[in-house]
């Protein structure tokens, strides 16, 4: 998978594209690691080109979600994320986890 | 009916969702009933890999999907030793633990509730030839 960071005064903004699945899901991690290792815990993860998200890339999420929130340093959120991707979400109740943004810009404007 | 075997890979995982999208496609499923059941096959697919077969490499996955009149059927076939979905531990197939705060959120153990979200029929059974049957049915709406 490719991934790209961009900075922003209080927020990092990670994008990548295609498929999280069991077989992904570590270069996620790795790719939120290196941001998170960098002191940096106000992530947006932009979801535009991601096309589909098994739980394996939930619990990377959900386990970047505890890491940011601890101590009160950061907050991952979700932007442009898919409507079927949502819709699965919301089934089984993980949606609550994250606030989720139409678009970067008002997902930036939030930090 | 449709058969495509794959090996148990991980990365294997792409190609299959590739195969049940295309035929739940054919079968004029909407985009999200797709999606469903390309989520429900994959959480399968890395629970055979990871839970019956212990890792990668280990043996195939048969995967065979029949469009029916009033749905989709989908077979997962492995040879793994016999597999109960109900043993693995710390997980309640029918009440996964996500309604509480997220710092006491354990990490996996959805992957069946979501196929059971996602499908309208989930049954383990044996084949005929003593392997592991899955059957996944999603309905037509």
């Amino acid at each position: 998978m490719n991934f790209s960071t961009t900075a922003h005064k209080r927020c990092e903004v990670l994008k990548t594209s295609g498929r999280i699945d069991s077989s992904t899901a570590p270069e996620l991690e790795a790719a939120i690691k290196a941001i998170m290792d960098a002191g940096k815990h106000n992530i947006i993860f932009d979801m535009k080109e991601v096309n589909f998200l098994s739980s394996a890339g939930w619990w990377v999420l959900i386990g970047t979600q505890k890491e940011c929130k601890k101590f009160g340093r950061g907050e991952v959120v979700l932007a442009r994320v898919d409507k079927t991707i949502r819709d699965s979400l919301r089934l089984v109740g993980m949606e609550e986890y994250f606030k989720i943004f139409d678009d970067v810009t008002t997902a930036v404007g939030s930090f | 009916m449709a058969t495509e075997i794959f090996p148990g890979r991980l990365e294997s995982l792409e190609k299959i969702g590739e195969f049940v999208q295309q035929v739940a496609r054919s079968a004029c499923f909407n985009d999200r009933d797709v999606y469903a059941v390309e989520l429900a096959v994959d959480e399968a697919c890395t629970n055979i890999i990871e839970h019956a077969y212990h890792g990668e490499g280990v043996g195939d996955i048969v995967c065979e999907c029949d469009v029916e009149q009033d749905g989709l059927k989908v077979v997962l076939l492995d040879q793994a030793p016999p597999f109960d979905p109900n043993s693995l531990s710390g997980l309640d197939a029918s009440q996964p633990d996500i309604s509480q705060p997220i710092e006491k959120l354990k990490s996996r153990g959805l992957g069946l509730f979501l196929m059971r979200k996602m499908m309208d029929v989930v049954k383990f059974d044996k084949s005929p030839e003593g392997n592991n049957r899955l059957t996944m049915i999603k309905r037509r709406k």
